[in-house]
């Protein structure tokens, strides 16, 4: 395997220091760290593209009528807007921060398959080109929601075609990456970290990984049934040929759940080296936050039907499915207590990070109790496809892996560039993201109860009002986005000279590396004790 | 002693194994959901049904509705002859489906039935039943197909009513293979 | 002085708060109208409590954390990192709230599974994009679409927006709405046509996916005549914020002369569709987009519109026209009509675009 020779480097890295420059470094590189930084860069392009598509919904809803769209263009940026942001924004940044922060935790030279890591960041970019593209073909993008339920999505135009084959390539990407982390994590520890010695961010990314290898087939073969479906004369999803068009959905969110903690389970890693180092004081119950996230990932295996409850499963299934998902609260408030004791008595200090960190806890737990209500099978029957739904989901995606980002993005920062952020730029980022995303995602939980069902163009006048708050709060969360891209533009063309580890608090092995870390770190291996 | 790379290597093989048996546990979703299915008799369609217990139940009565449904552009006429019936468990009962074709040209179709509550459908058991089979019509023709059933006097108790109900769709092309 | 602007302060609160009291409704769920629905409602206010009250508890802790053990105030960090007891103590009592919640819900659950004995059965099919019912003992068939006309939903101009301000029902109201007797038990089947639709009527506490191919049923039992509003509740292609549910409950003397005025209408219809011609049958069906222009389909009597399609014979557009073509559905959505009627039409509307 290709892979095999990157590892010669441990024998002396004179070899590797003539690496091409300019344009093609990025092309060919096979460094954790310039593909961590391409990881990140793709993943903010997708995130801004992405918002884009969100203005776009939430321009057209700011009052009702149909005002710049024609109802179909609106499905599709939905639809656009779920794919992208899911597949182009979230999994992809949390790789990035693997691909930088993984070696550097564990002490490992570099992943374990460099080359292999080069191919699945690069698929990534044409897979990307390709569901953007579908916007021009004719018939227009995807516009079957994210979910591509059947069977819709098998009457869609060429779009279709086009987002399925880049769901295939970003699903190809996505497990070549997670083989790398698992692998890189099992082998190439330092002497001495023994797992459970692991950081939690690299603990919560093991699990992760072997989830993405779990499921990102599943939905591979999902989306090749729609294809073939749609294509071959197959009859998987059509009941004409004897199929079942709730199939699809079990398959597909037999993959679904278990995604939603591919999205969540690395920020709870961030967070969870984000809290101490700021409050100075070790994470609460390490070993009950292991467990905790592991049995998160079990359950998100036996939970899926609870998207499901109004296509009329037997009360069998329906009970069966709300327990199995209201059980999944124990572990996660355990984590949440596991952080607010973690703050317990600590020496805190609230940079931009431990702001991030805080401002996730105190939202992603509004979507966590959201998710709870979700979970009572007939309240679910009542707000299943209306606002509320949009409203938690995104108080979990938004509130709690893209500030778990945000907070690791400042934290690291300083490693990454060798320079501290603008502390002003970023206290600015967070508390207008902070406050704008409320105002955009909290009156839909009012929507979502009075009866706004969701992926609708225009709506009835009483829900005028809050459509409003919650349109101009968005505009306010996109261009709160742009200090964002301030602050890491500043940092990375200069500023004040970041110290080895500028976080008092912070005790994992990259802290230990210069800043900004050296292009190859931990040729030899430090020791634990 | 196994080299670095040897040990990675072999990591990689075992999880590329992991993710191909899940692309392939995807597709076996299907027959395992249609096995779930038989083993707890829900979505039994196309097959005739065996009867284990044809005792009456004198004592209770149901009543079983009949619907009819054409799928998209099928240009047939579909209605039971009947819109309900009153039975007992275990009855043996005979209703009668009425199809025609008001288009120009001959079609096949094929009828997949369904049931409501969906508990019934495990005590419903059809002996004949025009839906085993596709159907084709030349222009113009009309067809009286029946449905031969016994509801199992096993069907719980708050079971009232049951809603058979039939969707015809048009099976394109001959060669097609329905279901 | 201060009393006086103690007044001034309650003199601008109270109104403010007023529409929000009286508004409630605005920021819940709407007022329940079945058994199921006060279930529901009731379920969903005892988890909201619960839910706050942990929110307070874990929070306040958290704020309380915040302020009291941060650096700036001198707080020096203590380095203790587990506690068994504090550790099983906050997974054991989530636990037994949990239980606490799933009790009423499976209560619930029960009860709307319970379709058993109905007084009236009704179908309901979904449609790209309109509803279809069926009364299933009467013999009563009819469609069901929205009736807010579509020149006010895309009217751009300022007008338009106060327009729609002031139109009652915006998108809520239908043609024909399903009209069912008070206090009696209404079981519905739901299936839908060609894709996934659902079936919701939040009052009632009813929401089911129509799903092409099988029958779905649900119940309700409306406590109070009057007229309760619904939508299609799953993405079911571009019309789908167009497809709304309007049940209407009156008393049973009125619902029987209903439903004996709907039989003769449904009886007359049968006989009329046969004889509908091509004008007739564009007025009821195909005006919806041929008439205004929406998604490309060419309008009755645009020319320019109309003169490359012509182009390609009159048969490719009987096909089109039959099989469904690009936004278009199969026969336009009228799918009751025979194909020679179809074809009528077609003729109808290309003799207009020549």
């Amino acid at each position: 395997m290709e892979a095999a020779h990157t590892h010669d480097h441990a024998h002396g890295h004179d070899d590797h220091a003539h690496h091409p420059t300019g344009l093609m470094r990025w092309v060919t590189t096979t460094n954790h760290k310039d593909i961590g930084t391409l990881y990140l860069l793709f993943s903010l392009t997708m995130f801004f593209i992405g918002g884009l598509l969100a203005f776009g919904i939430r321009a057209e809803l700011f009052q009702p009528g149909l005002q710049y769209w024609e109802p179909e263009f609106f499905n599709q940026l939905t639809t656009m807007h779920g794919l992208i942001m899911v597949f182009g924004a979230i999994m992809p940044a949390f790789v990035g921060f693997a691909n930088w922060q993984i070696p550097m935790m564990i002490g490992a030279p570099d992943m374990a398959f460099a080359r292999m890591n080069n191919w699945s960041f690069w698929l990534l970019p044409p897979a990307a080109i390709l569901l953007v593209s579908s916007f021009f073909v004719p018939g227009g993008a995807p516009a079957a929601g994210w979910t591509i339920y059947a069977p819709l999505s098998t009457q869609m135009g060429p779009g279709m075609d086009l987002g399925i084959f880049a769901l295939h390539i970003m699903g190809a990407s996505s497990i070549m990456g997670s083989i790398n982390i698992v692998t890189t994590i099992l082998n190439m520890r330092a002497p001495g970290m023994t797992l459970m010695k692991m950081p939690l961010f690299v603990w919560t990314w093991l699990i992760t990984a072997y989830l993405l290898i779990a499921v990102m087939p599943v939905l591979a073969g999902a989306i090749t049934m729609v294809l073939t479906d749609r294509h071959f004369g197959t009859n998987f999803f059509n009941a004409a040929g004897g199929g079942d068009p709730v199939m699809f959905q079990h398959i597909f969110w037999f993959f679904g759940h278990p995604e939603v903690y591919i999205m969540i389970l690395p920020a709870f890693g961030i967070v969870s080296q984000v809290i101490p180092a700021f409050a100075r004081k070790p994470l609460f119950g390490y070993a009950s936050m292991v467990y905790a996230t592991s049995s998160i990932a079990i359950l998100s295996f036996i939970v899926w039907a609870h998207h499901m409850f109004t296509t009329g499963m037997p009360a069998a299934g329906q009970l069966f499915f709300m327990f199995a998902t209201m059980l999944i609260a124990v572990p996660t408030g355990v984590k949440v207590f596991n952080w607010i004791a973690t703050m317990w008595k600590g020496s805190m200090t609230f940079e931009t990070p431990m702001l991030f960190a805080c401002g996730f806890l105190f939202v992603f737990s509004m979507g966590g109790f959201t998710g709870l209500v979700c979970a009572i099978t007939p309240i679910d029957i009542q707000i299943q496809d209306t606002y509320y739904v949009v409203a938690h989901f995104h108080y979990v995606l938004v509130a709690g892996s893209l500030f778990a980002i945000f907070s690791g993005t400042y934290f690291w920062l300083p490693k990454w560039t060798g320079h501290m952020y603008s502390e002003t730029l970023g206290k600015a980022h967070f508390w207008l993201s902070i406050v704008f995303f409320n105002i955009t995602f909290f009156p839909m939980h009012f929507l979502g109860l009075a009866g706004m069902p969701r992926r609708i163009p225009d709506y009835a006048m009483q829900f005028t009002d809050f459509n409003m708050i919650a349109s101009i709060g968005a505009l306010g969360f996109g261009l709160a986005q742009l200090l964002f891209v301030a602050a890491i533009v500043k940092c990375a063309r200069g500023g004040e000279k970041a110290p080895a580890n500028p976080w008092e608090g912070a005790d994992t092995l990259e802290w230990t590396l210069p800043s900004p870390a050296p292009y190859h770190s931990f040729v030899t291996p430090p020791v634990i004790k | 002693m196994v080299t670095l790379t040897q040990s990675n290597l072999q990591t990689m093989r075992k999880l590329f194994i992991v993710a191909l048996a899940m692309f392939g546990f995807g597709f076996a979703l299907i027959p395992f959901y249609q096995k779930i299915c038989e083993v707890t008799g829900v979505n039994l369609l196309l097959k005739p049904a065996e009867i284990s217990n044809t005792q009456v139940d004198v004592t209770r009565f149901v009543t079983i509705e009949f619907d009819s449904n054409l799928r998209s552009s099928l240009p047939w006429t579909f209605k039971p002859l009947e819109t309900s019936v009153r039975i007992h468990p275990g009855e043996l009962t005979t209703v009668l489906y009425e199809i025609r074709n008001t288009s120009t040209r001959a079609i096949t179709g094929q009828a997949v039935p369904s049931y409501g509550p969906n508990v019934a459908e495990q005590y419903f058991k059809k002996l004949d039943c025009f839906c085993f089979t596709q159907q084709t019509l030349q222009p113009g023709e009309s067809r009286q197909m029946q449905v031969v059933f016994v509801i199992e006097s096993g069907l719980p108790k708050d079971v009232g009513t049951i809603t058979l109900s039939y969707s015809f769709f048009e099976v394109e092309g001959a060669a097609k293979k329905a279901g | 002085m201060i009393s006086k602007w103690v007044q001034y302060f309650l003199a601008a609160l109270i109104p403010a708060l007023l529409p929000g009291i009286a508004g409630a409704e605005r920021y819940n769920l709407q007022a329940p109208q079945s058994l199921i629905a006060h279930e529901i409602y009731d379920l969903h206010t005892l988890i909201f409590l619960i839910c706050c009250a942990i929110f307070v508890v874990v929070f306040g802790t958290m704020t309380y954390s915040i302020i009291k053990h941060r650096k700036a105030a001198g707080h020096k960090a203590a380095q203790f990192h587990e506690n068994t007891t504090v550790e099983i103590i906050w997974t054991v009592v989530p636990f037994i709230i949990l239980i606490g919640m799933a009790i009423p819900a499976t209560k619930t659950i029960l009860a709307m599974k319970d379709t058993s004995n109905p007084d009236i059965t009704i179908k309901a099919t979904g449609y790209q994009w309109k509803w279809g019912y069926d009364y299933l003992h009467d013999g009563v068939s009819f469609y069901s679409s929205l009736a807010t006309p579509r020149d006010l939903v895309t009217d751009k101009s300022p007008e338009g927006a106060k327009k729609r301000a002031e139109h009652a029902n915006y998108l809520l109201e239908v043609d024909n709405p399903v009209v069912v007797p008070v206090g009696k038990k209404i079981r519905v089947i739901i299936t839908a046509n060609d894709v996934i639709h659902a079936w919701w009527v939040p009052a009632f506490g009813v929401k089911q996916d129509a799903i092409p191919g099988f029958v779905r049923d649900t119940w309700f039992r409306a406590d109070k005549v009057g007229i309760y509003r619904g939508q299609c509740a799953e993405l079911c292609g571009k019309e789908h914020g167009f497809m709304p549910i309007v049940v209407e409950v009156v008393e049973q003397e009125k619902y029987d002369q209903w439903i004996a005025e709907q039989k003769k209408k449904t009886a007359a219809n049968a006989a009329a569709s046969g004889t509908m011609d091509g004008k007739a049958v564009y007025e009821k069906y195909c005006v919806a987009c041929h008439g205004t222009g929406v998604a490309g389909a060419p309008k009755l009597g645009d020319k320019a519109a109309w003169a490359p399609r012509l182009k390609q014979g009159q048969e490719v557009l009987y096909t089109h026209a039959l099989k469904g073509f690009k936004a278009m559905p199969p026969k336009g959505g009228a799918a009751d009509m025979s194909d020679a009627v179809i074809k009528a039409t077609v003729d109808y509307l290309s003799a207009a675009g020549k």
